[in-house]
């Protein structure tokens, strides 16, 4: 850990500088600690609710897990890739929301198609595999 | 012929089908859009993955479950190497920008320890289900965790070597505008993988545990 002296330098200096928001990446230590504190937040609950069956009941846990991965993508994407409406004059934004949109239609439409095609399946009993 | 004529005496009125002004405010500006573009198309590359193993992640073909397999303390583990090598990564971005060269050596080295661990710790998980005969090759479930998690296991022993490389251009050459330019492309692509592993834990390992 060489780099833990220069490190609380780079601290003091982040804050004595002030708003400077010349460097390439746009990034202070702030914000990094503040994405770094939630990421941690949002990584340690769902691991808690699942591991302690806290919820008792399977589903509502599986759609809270969900909604706090969700959160976290989020989070790191402001806090950790520094995502914004302005970067490249909108384009990395652009980009996104394509590739969201293109994964939305991707992840539901195979589970969905797929779901529907398993219950119209012939009804099996276990055992019962034609070989 | 009048046209012509406007066109020459009237320089304004050329169409010009090139970007004129020097858009060097930061070098690389392009190069990061270009590297986000790469970065979203290797999501669509992972959504994919997901949504196989969305379809076949409940057929176990009569063999082991997540819930049989999985030890969520060891991805619990895994999870904070991921986190905290993003996190070091950050720092070694901010001395970075403080010009500070030592401080961003010894931050990556950092980084690459965490990366190193994780990659160790799902190597010994894999090894630890392969033994006890939970192979690709057992179900269909088994299949697409395998490629699913292998293929972002891949993408971070690639990011190590990136990290490795990296770490010597730096040293040999300083923090030259086209080193800091290869740093913030790999920063992107690290933050990326610890995004995709957020859906990893949470979508394959937590829920695969749930009954």
């Amino acid at each position: 850990m060489s780099g833990s002296q220069d490190h609380s330098g780079a601290h003091a200096e982040a804050h004595g500088a002030g708003h400077d928001d010349h460097g390439a990446s746009h990034a202070t230590l702030r914000g990094y600690l503040t994405g770094f504190v939630l990421a941690a937040i949002l990584t340690a609950i769902p691991f808690w609710l699942v591991m302690g069956d806290v919820l008792g009941n399977s589903t509502v846990t599986a759609l809270v897990v969900m909604a706090f991965a969700a959160v976290q993508i989020v989070v790191h994407m402001v806090y950790f890739l520094h995502m914004n409406s302005r970067s490249e004059g909108g384009w990395t934004m652009m980009a996104l929301i394509f590739t969201i949109v293109i994964v939305v239609i991707a992840l539901s439409g195979s589970l969905w198609v797929m779901y529907h095609l398993n219950s119209n399946m012939m009804p099996m009993a276990p055992g019962d595999h034609p070989m | 012929m009048t046209t012509a004529t406007a066109l020459d005496t009237d320089k304004a009125d050329i169409p010009v089908f090139h970007v004129t002004e020097d858009e060097h405010e930061h070098s690389g500006g392009s190069t990061m859009l270009g590297f986000w573009m790469y970065l979203m198309s290797d999501c669509l590359v992972f959504a994919v993955l997901f949504a196989t193993f969305g379809v076949l992640g409940r057929n176990y073909a009569a063999g082991p479950s997540g819930a049989d397999l999985f030890d969520l303390k060891l991805v619990a583990v895994n999870t904070t190497m991921l986190l905290l090598s993003s996190i070091t990564y950050g720092f070694a971005m901010l001395a970075m920008d403080k010009g500070r060269q030592a401080a961003v050596q010894g931050w990556l080295a950092v980084t690459g320890l965490f990366g190193l661990a994780f990659i160790g710790i799902e190597l010994y998980e894999f090894h630890h289900m392969i033994l006890e005969g939970a192979t690709p090759m057992r179900s269909a479930f088994l299949s697409s965790f395998f490629t699913l998690v292998g293929t972002h296991g891949l993408h971070v022993t690639f990011g190590l070597i990136w990290l490795t490389v990296l770490m010597v251009q730096v040293s040999q050459r300083g923090l030259i505008e086209a080193n800091r330019r290869r740093l913030m492309c790999l920063s992107m692509f690290w933050h990326f993988l610890d995004v995709v592993w957020i859906g990893v834990f949470s979508f394959v390992y937590l829920m695969g545990v749930l009954k």
